[in-house]
């Protein structure tokens, strides 16, 4: 069966793709709250205001979540998911908590889809926490990735929690992951 | 100085010249915008790994019912055409992706966005927002009421103008089949002309993001009906029935 194609998520995707709490997949107020956040650049270096980034990830202990709950937050319920727009500067930020190991020994990572106007598809990346460097030089995703990009892929800690800003294009491009089966629905 | 759609028909010819295949080329100059916004080398492939092969869960704490009525949110009724928009959530394998979140997104009759960046001088509808959110059920199936779009101006180049079209943000069963897209409807003139359809080189792909009328879904005295099924591309893991958290009742 053929795959239906992307397109941009456009200027106007406010109206449709914002909701209360959206980007706090816990309160802030929260006692382990993590503030994942950055910024996004265009090839030219200038900062991108009308970004969409979500971000999907395992619970402190590891697990995946299987829980409803995303779009109407019960302040309770951990459920690994959750979206932000970059504002006028051109930053976004989550309220989270940090994912854990899913298995023993694996670099713990956010799975991370971008959307933006002037971006015709949807990409792919991760942003791995940077704590553990034996971990992360174990990750078979960050030993198959060129070593001048790696850092791409690594979110910085800073006073609040942990950095991970996004290029679209240009110097310190991010890596943009692709899957198997997406590739093929391409070939 | 400001491109003419002459000066884009060109592009998109000269574009057409090398089919990129049949998602959009995110390298395409006669769409403006995203001429900074693409990534220059190739996406790395991976094997997917623990949260990439699952997707968010979405249930009916998530979602209520009549937000699938786009015509009953506020006190009147909204202009326009009135329509249903139904069909099926399907994976790259045919299964259909049961109780999972679709969004949608449009401009009123006019044309015009509730939205504060669309200037577009087109009457804002006071009884119309145009955004819906549904879950599919059992089968796959989505169906929402609305208010049929306008098309609409954009600044592009001169005289740039939007096929009518509804966004549709879709889920599958694992996270490597997030797609965000547009669907349009049959035989609009301005296919031909706009860079954001024509990113998808390939005429048969683009056709797939076409709704087809129905009337079988049209109902007497009250609405005209489109079917658009969704083919997602595959799972990376066989899906479970507990992939929703949720009895699609």
């Amino acid at each position: 069966m053929s795959a239906v194609p992307g397109q941009t998520v456009g200027p106007f995707f406010h109206l449709g793709l914002e909701f209360d709490g959206m980007n706090e997949l816990v309160p802030p107020s929260h006692p382990r709250a993590l503030r994942l956040h950055g910024h996004v650049y265009d090839g030219a270096g200038d900062l991108v205001p009308d970004a969409v980034i979500e971000i999907w990830q395992a619970d402190p202990q590891g697990h995946i979540p299987r829980q409803p709950g995303s779009l109407r937050r019960d302040g309770w319920t951990f459920t690994g998911w959750g979206r932000a727009a970059t504002g006028p500067d051109g930053h976004y930020q989550f309220a989270t908590l940090e994912p854990g190991a899913t298995e023993p020994g694996k670099a713990p990572f956010f799975a991370v889809t971008v959307f933006a106007r002037g971006l015709l598809d949807r990409l792919f990346t991760r942003a791995y926490l940077p704590d553990d460097p034996d971990v992360l030089a174990n990750d078979t995703l960050l030993e198959s990735v060129a070593p001048d990009r790696r850092a791409t892929l690594i979110a910085r800690r800073d006073p609040d929690g942990a950095v991970f800003d996004i290029r679209l294009q240009g110097e310190g491009e991010t890596v943009f992951l692709t899957y198997p089966r997406l590739r093929d629905a391409w070939a | 100085m400001e491109s003419s759609q002459a000066d884009i028909n060109r592009e998109i010819e000269a574009a057409a010249q090398q089919p990129g295949g049949p998602q959009p080329k995110i390298d395409y100059a006669p769409y403006r915008s995203s001429i900074l916004r693409h990534p220059r080398q190739p996406a790395h492939l991976i094997d997917p790994e623990a949260v990439e092969l699952w997707a968010p869960v979405f249930g009916h704490r998530d979602v209520a019912d009549d937000e699938a009525d786009l015509t009953i949110q506020h006190a009147g009724t909204p202009l326009g055409e009135r329509i249903v928009v139904t069909g099926r959530v399907l994976d790259g394998d045919g299964r259909p992706v049961a109780g999972q979140l679709v969004e949608v997104w449009q401009a009123n009759a006019a044309g015009r966005y509730r939205h504060q960046r669309d200037q577009h001088p087109a009457p804002h509808d006071p009884n119309f927002t145009g955004v819906g959110r549904m879950l599919t059920g059992p089968d796959g199936t989505y169906r929402f009421q609305t208010i049929k779009p306008g098309p609409y101006p954009w600044r592009n180049h001169v005289n740039a103008w939007r096929p009518a079209h509804i966004h549709f943000s879709i889920f599958g069963t694992d996270f490597t089949q997030r797609l965000v897209t547009q669907m349009y409807f049959p035989g609009d003139p301005l296919f031909p002309l706009d860079p954001i359809y024509q990113s998808i080189t390939d005429p048969k792909a683009r056709e797939l993001l076409i709704a087809q009328y129905d009337h079988d879904v049209t109902t007497p005295e009250w609405s005209t009906g489109y079917r658009w099924d969704i083919v997602l591309t595959g799972t990376h893991r066989t899906p479970l029935e507990s992939d929703t958290e949720e009895e699609v009742k």
